[in-house]
């Protein structure tokens, strides 16, 4: 077993960035996240590591350093939260249609605009639809634990990785601030240059070689067949994700005749609600979306043949009720409930939600 | 056993760094443990809380509507939570500036007189430890060998020769408690 410790989501986001091996982080502070680079700040890794540690200028200037060195086939990694996120989105876009590889993480506030500092889960449809111009997607991974903080660090990078594509956490300001226990993972060094060579060694700008072509990191192509061409390829990738890494969590489903889905702190939120409801004899379960691109469409579609219904339980006004109501083509009922602008629903409000939006109604 | 708690104060209490010796107290017992504090604009001598959950399964919602237990250091703050206590819960205060006391009948109400005790003793910063002290008198839900031991994970290694004052201040508030119904 790993070392156990009480630690902040955001200090984890770092300690966990450092263990797994990463090459850089650049930032820019911003609340509810900035404990992720005063983490990194005093725990000094280009000493241990030889880790990079950079508070950049602004949020654009860390995504423009992200893409350089992701070009040069490193491990690289920013956060910011809600207004930090849009200044990044044109580099987010520009990192996907160049393939790079890379992790952002999202410490979610209530907006829009510079909004407020109170958590908020309203980046959902910004996160998995786009954000960014363009036909791309990111990787999503919605961490509801500060273990998860941790254990999703990894998985974002080797997922990032092994489809050449930007991975964004995204978590929002309860889970970013609150303390948990957590087992940290142990420590993976970092790529050697020639580990950087034979693994990345295809793409990346890792110097010029007799045998291959210079490696050019551009999203640009003029010429409207070759780009479509590229499309293409995208959207096979694209395919590929929602193929192979769909990921979820199903609390007391199995008998359920009402389901809440629900991610991140709602779903820890809602799964409170769902041991009240079941005190009160309803029969209530949990599903808990983990990729939220690609999103678990399949099994919902399939749940929807035997339950009564969904409640989509999030923290913004209704987006990830979108997918759910695709997912689930008409075959039953759906409904959502959710606080706005940095207000944080509580397990009380939940129950009364789905007493009276579905099981009453 | 799950035990969801308040504690509510002004900043500069040391509500949140009492909020995480208990929840450190609780990972020396095997518990599981959450920390939530009410982050924001927040400055000493604003309002400051921390919801504090310990339990021997996984913790569900970390942000709670009803309590098991409240601590309350401040009259904003009993204003807030009273009501907020379950039915047959604790309500554990400082009467130290409070004008109005609690009211309710149905749920067991304990005083500690921390602020003055810390006073006399020209010690403000025991303060958070008699209250802590009490509580843990009042609901003994950890081991005092585990509050010693989570004392020393959650004080950095420079500070440590102040455990034994924060003992001694534990000790006090479990000998001060009173209980009022």
């Amino acid at each position: 077993m790993g070392e156990l410790r009480l630690m902040k989501g955001n200090e984890v986001i770092a300690e966990a960035a450092i263990r797994c091996g990463c090459d850089a982080y650049f930032g820019y502070p911003i609340t509810p996240q900035s404990e992720v680079m005063e983490t990194l700040m005093a725990r000094m890794p280009w000493e241990e590591t030889g880790m990079v540690v950079l508070q950049a200028e602004s949020e654009v200037a860390a995504i423009n350093m992200m893409y350089g060195g992701a070009s040069a086939g490193r491990k690289v990694m920013t956060s910011s939260s809600s207004p930090g996120i849009s200044l990044m989105s044109e580099g987010i876009s520009y990192m996907a249609g160049a393939e790079l590889p890379g992790v952002v993480v999202n410490v979610q506030r209530g907006g829009p605009g510079l909004g407020t500092i109170q958590p908020s889960q309203a980046d959902y449809l910004q996160a998995t639809k786009g954000g960014g111009h363009g036909d791309y997607r990111l990787i999503v991974l919605a961490p509801s634990s500060v273990q998860e903080m941790n254990d999703f660090v990894d998985l974002a990078f080797e997922l990032s990785f092994k489809y050449r594509n930007p991975a964004m956490i995204l978590t929002d300001g309860v889970i970013g601030q609150m303390m948990e226990k957590v087992e940290l993972s142990d420590f993976k060094p970092r790529w050697t240059d020639e580990e950087v060579e034979r693994l990345n060694g295809s793409w990346a700008a890792t110097g010029k070689k007799p045998n291959r072509e210079r490696a050019i990191k551009t999203s640009l192509e003029l010429v409207a067949e070759k780009q479509e061409i590229i499309n293409q390829g995208f959207q096979a990738k694209y395919k590929k994700m929602q193929e192979e890494e769909v990921r979820y969590e199903m609390i007391h489903c199995d008998d359920a005749e009402y389901i809440i889905v629900a991610f991140g702190v709602s779903a820890r939120i809602s799964q409170k609600a769902v041991d009240l409801l079941r005190e009160q004899g309803h029969k209530v379960g949990l599903f808990r979306p983990i990729t939220l691109y690609p999103f678990p469409s399949k099994i919902i579609n399939q749940m929807a043949d035997k339950v009564k219904g969904f409640l989509s339980v999030e923290m913004n006004s209704g987006q990830m009720i979108e997918d759910i109501l695709l997912a689930v083509s008409g075959k039953t009922k759906v409904d959502h409930f959710g606080r706005m602008g940095g207000v944080i629903a509580t397990p009380g409000e939940v129950v009364d939600a789905m007493l009276t939006k579905l099981i009453g109604g | 056993m799950t035990e969801e708690i308040i504690i509510a104060g002004f900043g500069g209490q040391g509500v949140l760094s009492m909020g995480k010796i208990l929840a450190y107290s609780g990972i020396m017992q095997d518990q599981e443990v959450s920390w939530f504090p009410s982050y924001g604009p927040e400055m000493r001598g604003g309002t400051a809380n921390v919801t504090v959950i310990l339990s021997d399964d996984r913790i569900s919602s970390p942000v709670l509507n009803l309590y098991d237990t409240a601590i309350i250091l401040n009259q904003q703050s009993l204003d807030k939570f009273e009501s907020k206590v379950k039915p047959g819960g604790t309500l554990l205060y400082d009467p130290n500036g409070i004008i109005k006391e609690p009211a309710r009948t149905d749920i067991k109400i304990y005083k500690i007189d921390a602020t003055q005790m810390a006073a006399e003793k020209g010690q403000p910063k025991i303060f958070n430890m008699i209250v802590l002290g009490a509580f843990l008198k009042a609901k003994p839900i950890v081991k005092m060998e585990n509050v010693k031991k989570g004392l020393e994970k959650s004080l950095p290694e420079r500070h440590h020769k102040l455990i034994p004052m924060n003992l001694a201040a534990l000790e006090m508030g479990e000998e001060a408690l009173v209980e009022v119904q």
